[in-house]
């Protein structure tokens, strides 16, 4: 099957290509990009006005397949994420049964062949039943698919298994990713510590529950030579401490999400539930912070912690609803709002944040790019359609978005994966 | 002035003007309670309900006799006595209230903003008995009203708030209510019973309470809830009483004429002792006497002058 991207203005990570080309797709890949005529009698997509970007890449979504699928399921959430413009999306361990063995890991691969729409890579648990007790089989859950591990929200709090887990991972070559939370400093804690907590009488997670679990993974890191990431940073003093961790080349990689780049804690005071998220919104002066770090690349990618709860969940009150808003439907038009028109990142850097940098980490070696050779992972991007958010146009199995009734810029017009079309926007055509 | 509030869900959203109108309001309900006959026609014909999410009995009762001398049809709900158990939101249970026609709910709930979701989504008028840590305005509007008969005005006083800062919705209502009327405010506690932040609100914070006795013409104290020190934030409950109890010997450096409040229910020997509670600057039962006042002044403002 052959498919044809014509009038494409390609997005790469350095440059916007100045002449739009023609993308020739053959067999799943990228087999020639040219500025010269091809054929005609092929399926063929007119990408005129519009940027052509690599497939976005997500290592932070919550696809809750097995166990709440009244949440979501790999469909929905698969769903969702080609809406989104991404073509691969790391699930975290979470769900229940947790991931933490070969058989889930494959039930997980298989049902996501089986919708067939993008690349879902499930992300072992550390340790059996993310208890902090015990490492899984990491050897096993490698064997079976999985290229990271995390502990999700349960943090290994135990500094020594997290260091035995490193150990280990760095033999294996497992991706660590860590979910900084120190669970004492951070218990009962439902938004964050400061001001508009003591206002709102709420409990709050002080900043230093992240912060201190930053340090430790980092002193962790120098000390065994070995990767960590570090997932969904929503400080400006984790920003501090990585960027110095840098400096001095230790190997420490870090994410942020949208909601912590364009969201703070003053906005808890609609008691709106889908503002209740874990690490919670920050203050401005955080945001500000993680702006800077994406643009500066201390933060070395943009992911979106897609976190589905049902209506019934979240319309409980502030103290009990459960953490998490979704994400994979308005990460583009956020990141696009907030960074890329207020002048902190380039759309090439975009790419970056978006594509290339998460494929490098985990070493997909034939995405993040659009060149030939590689893998058919491409997003057609209309960069000036704006659109209002709306609960009634998610097509995840939830809304739980704090970002209904905002008007974003940036709309995904077609997602490919694997040269076939896996999302199409109909609401205005472009052909 | 004309009220025009549709519900009373936090001192913060009140204007000075206003919150003199509650107190002037409540000053001639307050004689109507010392009547042979405690009764006044002026809601006649609506229905007002407590709805408690925790246990409380000075607060509902107080609700419940400030609806019933203004002539209300008044029904108590308890958390424990209803469909919460089975599992059904507080929305839930709150619309299926006002589906029975109702015209104001009084909630208390242990959640932070509870009573502002159910406003937002009710027809009813919703009075806040207190949410969470956040807020409890008839608390604090009692006492205003304490402090002013007193006084004879609020403006100038220096109060002082003594206890768990953190974890009172009566301090944070205090705090927004005197601020707005002009009083100056110093809150005093363990230093890990202290928001962070709070000098944000226009409080001044002092960790020495011989200080804050002295200089204060109004002390309010806070119940402390022993579970505080299960919770750590306190090494025992016996360091508390020592240090930031008030015993007679400490009040000699008070004012003459200081004022002692606490919004109950007190713990006899730890807030304050016995013979302070009891004491000539205690003003506990008239607190208590006067939340009827209040009550009856903003059950009167949200369901009695509209037309």
């Amino acid at each position: 099957m052959s498919l044809l991207i014509k009038n494409a203005k390609i997005v790469g990570p350095d440059k916007i290509a100045l002449k739009a080309q023609n993308i020739l797709i053959e067999k799943g890949m990228i087999k020639e990009i040219t500025g010269e005529e091809c054929p005609s009698n092929i399926k063929t997509i007119d990408a005129r006005g519009c940027y052509v970007v690599p497939g976005f890449i997500d290592l932070h979504v919550h696809f809750r397949e097995p166990g709440r699928e009244d949440k979501e399921t790999i469909e929905t959430g698969s769903k969702a994420a080609v809406k989104g413009g991404f073509t691969t999306v790391l699930c975290m361990p979470n769900t229940t049964p947790v991931i933490d063995n070969k058989l889930i890991v494959e039930g997980i691969m298989k049902e996501a062949r089986r919708v067939g729409l993008l690349n879902v890579i499930p992300v072992g648990a550390i340790t059996k039943g993310q208890k902090g007790e015990e490492l899984s089989d990491l050897f096993e859950l490698k064997e079976a698919g999985c290229l990271a591990v995390s502990e999700d929200g349960a943090t290994v709090q135990n500094s020594n298994l997290m260091r035995l887990a490193m150990d280990y991972c760095k033999m294996t070559g497992l991706f660590v990713m860590d979910h900084c939370q120190d669970g004492f400093l951070s218990q009962g804690g439902v938004m964050n510590e400061g001001y508009h907590s003591t206002v709102l009488g709420m409990k709050g997670d002080p900043g230093i529950s992240e912060t201190v679990v930053v340090a430790r993974d980092i002193e962790l890191s120098r000390y065994l030579n070995a990767p960590i990431h570090l997932v969904h940073m929503s400080l400006k003093r984790s920003m501090e401490l990585i960027q110095q961790a840098k400096k001095q080349g230790i190997q420490v990689t870090a994410e942020a999400c949208p909601h912590h780049f364009s969201l703070s804690d003053d906005m808890v005071a609609s008691f709106n539930t889908s503002f209740k998220v874990n690490p919670p919104l920050r203050s401005k002066e955080d945001v500000s912070a993680i702006k800077k770090a994406i643009k500066d690349g201390v933060i070395d990618c943009i992911s979106t912690d897609h976190a589905p709860h049902t209506r019934e969940d979240k319309e409980q009150d502030f103290d009990h609803a459960p953490f998490g808003m979704i994400g994979l439907e308005t990460a583009l038009g956020v990141t696009v709002s907030e960074l890329v028109l207020q002048d902190y990142l380039t759309w090439p850097q975009l790419v970056q944040r978006m594509s290339l940098k998460p494929a490098e980490l985990l070493q997909l070696d034939n995405k993040g790019k659009i060149k030939e050779g590689f893998d058919a992972d491409i997003t057609i991007i209309d960069p000036e359609a704006e659109w209002e958010v709306r609960a009634e146009d998610f097509v995840s199995k939830s809304s739980n978005s704090p970002f209904i009734g905002r008007t974003l810029k940036s709309k995904v017009k077609y997602t490919i994966y694997g040269g076939k079309v896996v999302y199409q926007c109909y609401t205005k055509s472009i052909n | 002035m004309e009220w025009t509030k549709h519900d009373l869900l936090d001192l913060h959203d009140l204007s000075r003007a206003e919150l003199e109108l509650i107190l002037k309001t409540a000053k001639s309900f307050k004689e109507v309670s010392s009547r042979e006959v405690k009764k006044v026609p002026a809601l006649r014909g609506k229905t007002v309900v407590t709805l408690f999410f925790e246990p409380s009995t000075r607060t509902r009762v107080s609700f419940e006799l400030a609806a019933k001398r203004l002539s209300a049809d008044t029904l108590n709900i308890a958390a424990s006595g209803s469909s919460l158990s089975k599992g059904e939101t507080v929305l839930d249970t709150a619309l299926n209230i006002e589906a029975m026609n109702v015209d104001a709910i009084i909630v208390r709930h242990f959640s932070s903003g509870v009573p502002s979701i159910l406003a937002e989504n009710l027809r009813s008028s919703v009075i806040n008995a207190g949410d969470g840590c956040r807020a409890h305005p008839t608390q604090a509007l009692l006492d205003m009203f304490t402090i002013q008969e007193r006084f004879g005005r609020i403006e100038g006083l220096k109060v002082g708030i003594v206890g768990d800062i953190l974890h009172s919705r009566v301090a944070r209502s205090n705090i927004h209510g005197l601020t707005r009327m002009g009083a100056s405010v110093t809150v005093c506690g363990p230093s890990t019973l202290m928001p962070i932040g709070i000098e944000k609100l226009g409080v001044n914070v002092n960790y020495n309470l011989d200080d804050v006795i002295q200089e204060s013409d109004v002390i309010m104290l806070l119940r402390i809830q022993k579970e505080r020190q299960q919770e750590k934030y306190l090494p025992s409950i016996r360091e508390y009483a020592k240090v930031f109890g008030i015993r007679q010997q400490r009040l000699q450096k008070a004012k003459k004429r200081v004022l002692i409040m606490h919004p109950g229910p007190t713990n006899r020997g730890v807030e304050l002792t016995a013979d302070i509670a009891d004491g000539e600057h205690s003003v506990i039962l008239e607190q208590v006497t006067n939340g009827v006042a209040i009550r009856m002044a903003i059950l009167y403002l949200l369901l009695g002058t509209k037309k």
